[in-house]
């Protein structure tokens, strides 16, 4: 399949330069690929949030949930839990699933159900034109912080490491081989997969100076070492500063998934009429 | 021959009362007799005051009346807090090592039930088992229907529950005797279940795949009984980290296939109104049981209201059409549950089963209307090009599930087209919105074959009890008693109007009875300019006893 097959026909409204293109161009190629190696894209279902990251799921043409905002992860995981054949990709933005959504995110990792979360960290709301997030740095000045935001940054891997994730990645949008590495190893990863995506948007929060500058991949590290892990992740903290921000492939692991347990399918040949009758006879 | 009976047994939470009702239930159901129990409880785990109020009947009650016949005390608090109740011939059994009957004028008989259970070794729990034995004697019911009812629905102990409701037999006096009813009315003993054990046993029958809730009293019981239900019918409970993850989950299951329901009150359905509109605007169907208590906010945990009428017709921004029903008791629901999802899944957006604490906790003969079965959506033929939202003449198009070789399904929450790509395109936008609403027109016609509005008690009075809800039963048999007519609104969306001007025919004064401090109701028909006379409301978190009804309509009417 030629990745130009998922296109669809709607128009595509991010701003030029938009870091979303290389997620879209990046995930586009490994759905293609996938589809002639055993992974067919009818089974693939694209779960998105509200914000700009979302409109991804109009320009493939995959099936689709375009839900509300913060509201990803709950349908993915029904989706999953409904047919475990299907292969489920959530996109999510910072304000999305660490605003609106966080409780959702934690417990996607808790129960480390079989579906991916690309995250489109792009560390500010755009399609509401310029607010801080929960991955915005200290003293980010938005329209709702002109003074300079008060809090701390959150640091989405690290949360996504103590909630029990199985697999935490971190990308970058001027970087598309990695990041297509990095999506096509999440998507076939079996547990729950995070990729946080730094994701530059040109028109609130353009980091594509200090990110070329202070990004590096992390190579040989031990994946399935929580603390190794854990450090690596800890070594950067959303913070504005010139501290070195890692990339690539932080943790994998193999661990019980929610969906395994729900594969207890429904009886053949259930025959509920009959049955509901039994089970009357039980409250004479 | 008593036609009428009611019991009362009260006792500490903890003491198995609700499960002690029930077995005077069954007792009684066994007997021949129909079947109403209320329970009351406080919101607390252990104490407090918790009583069940079983009333057994010749024909089918709904409600409760304030005389009972035999008060059973596990607890001095019992005797004290329900004496009033006691008429000259009611008797009174007790705990004799717990309580002073000193007090009580009425016969009464004491059992020793603490020394009973300490001579058996038997656990504190089976107090109640004991004192039943020495209601069975006292009430002139034979010891092998106690036998039966024990042996069919005690799981645990069998033996040691039969050896101490015996002790308890054998140290009681009969006082009077429950005769069976007798056969030629051909009552045979019905199902003794609860509202929300009929509403999953009705879902269930129309196609329940999968049910998704966070436990919220009165509808928790729902969760729980589907969850012990789940491996027999293969169903996929979720119990998720709160109501808006349920009812994302309900609609991520029905765009896989599977149809969904979700149960929650008052507070948790505030948290699902965003999901709800998505369903709307997405067109996923989705059943939603919205069990009332006791608001605003918290209000009372364990206790009824009916304040949730309008909240539930517009919860969620937007326009677009939604099915309501509000069954009045267990057979009721176990019919209209079914239905509920048949319009979910046939029009594509939320469907309400619309209950209340007495309708969910209570204890019914399951005196069903008749069966309801899966009715199959419209689904894509297989032909062309699939669009998830594609025009017809009824507003429904068809679906389909991933995984559709060479085909791809999109839902939208914004507006889309037919194929569900997202547009912001005017003429779109409205075609969109009356192809929604187009759907709410073809549901409302669908439901013409089906009894949304119900007649009872004198048809030709010019004066009638407008109802819904859970006070179906109190206002039929206030109707007879005054030889009224009784109007019980079932479904409220799409509003059967024609239906209910139908029924008004001849009706001169109507008289609305709710629970809720506004008449909801009332304020509902009067959009369709019908015009109540009257209202009579409670909102003391209680329900209407058959004389809190009576002496409310005296009032209205003398």
């Amino acid at each position: 399949m030629n990745p130009k097959d998922l296109a669809t026909y709607a128009k595509n409204t991010w701003c030029p330069g938009c870091g979303n293109f290389s997620i879209l161009n990046a995930m586009r190629a490994v759905l293609a690929e996938l589809d002639g190696e055993g992974y067919p894209i009818e089974n693939v279902v694209l779960v998105s949030g509200i914000g700009c990251h979302a409109k991804i799921v109009d320009y493939l043409n995959v099936n689709s949930f375009y839900s509300i905002h913060g509201r990803t992860l709950p349908v993915a995981t029904a989706i999953k839990l409904a047919n475990p054949d299907l292969k489920v990709i959530c996109f999510s933005g910072d304000g999305d699933s660490l605003s609106e959504g966080l409780d959702h995110l934690v417990f996607a990792a808790k129960r480390n159900i079989d579906i991916t979360l690309i995250l489109h960290d792009n560390r500010v709301f755009g399609l509401t034109t310029g607010q801080y997030t929960p991955t915005s740095p200290k003293g980010f000045k938005g329209k709702s912080t002109p003074q300079g935001s008060d809090e701390l940054p959150m640091n989405p891997p690290e949360l996504m490491l103590a909630c029990g994730a199985t697999y935490i990645a971190r990308g970058y949008t001027h970087g598309i081989d990695l990041l297509q590495r990095l999506f096509r190893e999440a998507v076939l990863h079996k547990g729950f997969s995070f990729v946080d995506v730094l994701q530059v948007c040109v028109s609130y929060f353009n980091m594509y100076e200090a990110y070329n500058k202070r990004t590096y991949e992390v190579k040989g590290n031990d994946t399935g070492s929580f603390k190794e892990a854990q450090r690596i992740i800890r070594s950067w903290n959303y913070d504005g500063g010139e501290t070195l921000i890692p990339l690539g492939k932080f943790y994998e692991i193999d661990a019980p998934r929610l969906d395994q347990a729900f594969l207890g399918a429904r009886p053949k040949d259930l025959d509920r009429h009959s049955k509901v009758k039994m089970l009357l006879e039980n409250f004479i | 021959m008593m036609d009428d009976f009611s019991t009362l047994i009260g006792g500490i939470a903890g003491d198995g009362i609700n499960e002690a009702g029930v077995t005077v239930a069954r007792l009684f159901n066994r007997l021949g007799f129909r079947i109403f129990m209320y329970y009351d409880y406080p919101s607390l785990i252990r104490g407090g005051h918790n009583f069940s109020v079983v009333r057994a009947s010749k024909q089918n009650v709904g409600a409760c009346v304030d005389q009972i016949d035999v008060l059973i005390a596990l607890n001095q608090d019992t005797v004290e807090m329900h004496k009033w109740r006691l008429g000259d011939g009611s008797f009174v059994i007790y705990d004799a090592d717990r309580v002073k009957a000193d007090g009580i004028k009425q016969r009464s008989c004491g059992i020793p039930v603490t020394q009973i259970l300490k001579d058996e070794g038997a656990l504190p729990v089976m107090k109640n088992t004991c004192i039943l034995g020495g209601f069975c004697r006292v009430a002139g019911i034979e010891w092998s229907v106690l036998k039966d009812v024990l042996l069919k629905h005690i799981p645990k102990k069998v033996e040691q529950n039969l050896r101490v409701a015996r002790r308890g037999y054998d140290s009681a006096v009969e006082l009077c005797r429950v005769e069976r009813s007798t056969p030629s009315q051909d009552q045979v003993a019905l199902p003794v279940m609860t509202g929300n054990q009929a509403i999953c046993l009705g879902l269930i029958k129309a196609g329940l795949g999968a049910y998704v809730a966070y436990p919220m009293t009165p509808s928790s019981s729902l969760l729980d009984f589907m969850a012990r239900l789940a491996p027999d019918f293969g169903l996929k409970v979720v119990h998720p980290e709160n109501e808006i993850a349920v009812i994302l989950m309900a609609q991520g299951f029905a765009y896989a296939g599977i149809k969904a329901a979700v149960g929650t009150s008052g507070g948790g359905f505030c948290l699902m109104t965003e999901g709800v509109s998505l369903a709307g605007m997405a067109e996923n169907p989705v059943v939603i049981v919205v069990s009332q208590r006791t608001g605003p906010s918290t209000g009372l945990p364990t206790y009824t209201a009916q304040g949730d009428l309008h909240f539930v017709l517009n919860a969620g921004q937007g326009e677009f059409p939604r099915f309501v029903v509000s069954p009045g008791d267990a057979a009721d629901a176990y019919y209209w549950s079914g239905i509920a999802m048949n319009m979910a899944w046939k029009y594509q957006t939320p469907a309400f089963i619309l209950s209340d604490k007495v309708t969910s906790e209570s204890l019914y003969s399951l005196d069903a209307a008749g069966d309801v079965l899966e009715e199959e959506p419209s689904l894509w033929d297989g032909q062309g090009r699939y669009s998830r939202y594609s025009h017809t003449k009824t507003g429904v198009s068809a679906l389909a599930f991933p995984p559709q070789k060479g085909q791809v399904i999109k839902a939208d929450s914004y507006v889309h087209d037919e194929f569900g790509i997202t547009t912001e395109d005017p003429k779109i936008t409205k075609e969109m919105n009356d192809k929604r609403l187009k759907k709410g027109r073809s549901m409302a016609e669908d439901l013409d074959r089906y009894e949304t509005v119900k007649v009872f008690g004198e048809e030709t009075s010019k004066t009638a009890l407008l109802c819904w809800g859970s006070n179906k039963g109190v206002c039929i048999e206030a109707a007879r008693k005054f030889g009224l007519k009784a109007i019980q609104v079932l479904v409220l969306s799409p509003f059967p109007e024609a239906k209910l001007k139908h029924a008004l025919e001849g009706v001169h004064r109507l008289i609305a009875v709710e629970c809720n401090s506004t008449a909801q109701l009332a304020r509902l028909v009067g959009l369709y300019g019908i015009k109540t006379h009257d209202w009579i409301l409670k909102y003391d978190g209680r329900p209407f006893s058959l004389d809190d009804l009576q002496a409310n309509l005296g009032r209205v009417l003398g």
